[in-house]
């Protein structure tokens, strides 16, 4: 299952540049490591030992993973996964 | 209604229902009109909360200078009031925000400094910080991380939207400083804890999460997850889309981060109707139209509203 991952500006370096990338995986976790074969050194930009680091949102679909599964977030067919750095309003 | 004056009257907005964008009788939108407020901004709230908060800490004294990092609605409402209560007022305000805020905060006496575009307003919270440090004898409120930002909405917000809707299931605001969130969403839990708190984020253009490292992310102090039942990012596109058919349909004229509420509330509603369950969902109008004006948001195509807006902080 292919599934587009949306790639902020500060993780484009991994990336070659490229705004949005395709990788592989069922789950969110599988899809962070395919993105970590493919894309060397993103994943840990992304997780710690704790999980999802604390300034990284991930959303499916645009709801955010925290309040989904987390990295055990399922993924489907047509799901969108975007990567954004958590930043002020107001 | 009457009022000893202008901040007495802050709050008691209308919950409006919206007959045409509700999808059922049993799954129902409700509108709060926040941009009934003196300033036009769910913000008066806030901002009157956390100056009357200071005041009764002794940490205000005649004449104070206040300084606050703010997109503008938090500054323009900061301003009114100090100008009744006699302090001065410095805004650090990133450069990317519409011209009649800064027309507004010119209106009602307040000084800006502006802070870069890119990185948002991550930039006027590090510029506002550096200021205070310098400026010791000016008092930074700190929306982001003020208690007194967040009680206003437990104390008032909340159970203004309960007595007005006791069957309410549904709550969903806008997450800038968490503040309408974090107060509404405690006095739900203690009230009625059933009701799901649900926020909209605004989904930016890429210069505003233009960060030179992931450290300078930034999350507010008072922001609590646990409060929270969901989350969504709203982009530009819904955002927009949605604030022109709250005008077309029921005759509001909200600003753009409206239209984001409205999208996440549009899809809780979608989910409800899906379930075969019934709902009442209210949600936030944080202001007016009238200072995006000039932006272009309400003229022609909603692509050319959308490239309108790129790279600003619509919200």
């Amino acid at each position: 299952m292919t599934i587009e991952v949306r790639i902020p500006t500060i993780l484009r370096p991994y990336t070659s540049g490229e705004k949005s990338v395709s990788a592989q995986g069922a789950t969110l976790q599988e899809v962070l490591n395919d993105l970590e074969l493919n894309y060397p050194g993103m994943g840990e930009r992304l997780i710690d030992e704790s999980g999802l680091r604390r300034f990284i949102n991930i959303y499916v679909n645009d709801e955010d993973v925290r309040f989904l599964s987390g990295l055990q977030s399922a993924i489907g067919e047509n799901d969108s996964i975007t990567i954004l750095p958590a930043v002020a309003g107001g | 209604m009457r009022f000893d004056s202008l901040l007495d009257s802050v709050g008691h907005t209308p919950l409006v229902g919206l007959p045409r964008l509700s999808p059922s009788a049993d799954v129902r939108l409700w509108a709060k009109l926040e941009d009934r407020n003196p300033t036009g901004s769910v913000k008066d709230r806030a901002a009157l909360a956390m100056i009357l908060d200071a005041e009764r800490r002794g940490v205000l004294t005649p004449g104070a200078t206040l300084l606050e990092p703010t997109s503008g609605n938090t500054g323009i409402s900061l301003a009114m009031v100090a100008k009744q209560r006699g302090y001065q007022l410095v805004c650090v305000m990133p450069e990317n925000t519409s011209r009649e805020r800064a027309q507004l905060l010119a209106i009602w006496g307040a000084k800006v400094i502006y802070s870069p575009a890119a990185g948002g307003s991550n930039e006027a919270v590090r510029v506002a910080k550096d200021l205070a440090a310098e400026n010791p004898d000016w008092v930074m409120l700190y929306q982001y991380g003020n208690p007194a930002n967040a009680l206003a909405h437990y104390e008032n917000t909340g159970p203004e939207l309960l007595a007005d809707l006791p069957s309410i299931t549904h709550f969903v605001a806008g997450l800038g400083t968490t503040g309408t969130l974090m107060g509404v969403g405690r006095f739900f839990r203690e009230n009625k804890p059933d009701v799901s708190i649900i926020a909209a984020e605004p989904r930016y253009g890429e210069l505003v999460y233009g960060l030179r490292n992931l450290d300078e992310g930034f999350i507010p102090e008072l922001y609590d997850e646990t409060l929270l039942t969901t989350r969504f990012s709203v982009g530009p596109g819904d955002a927009l889309r949605r604030t022109r058919e709250l005008l077309e349909l029921e005759g509001i004229f909200a600003g753009v981060s409206t239209g984001a509420i409205l999208h996440a509330a549009l899809g809780i509603a979608a989910k409800a109707v899906a379930a075969k369950e019934s709902a009442d969902i209210a949600f936030i109008v944080c202001d007016g139209g009238w200072k995006y004006l000039s932006t272009g948001v309400y003229e022609g195509t909603l692509d050319e509203a959308e490239d309108a807006i790129e790279g600003q902080l619509w919200a």
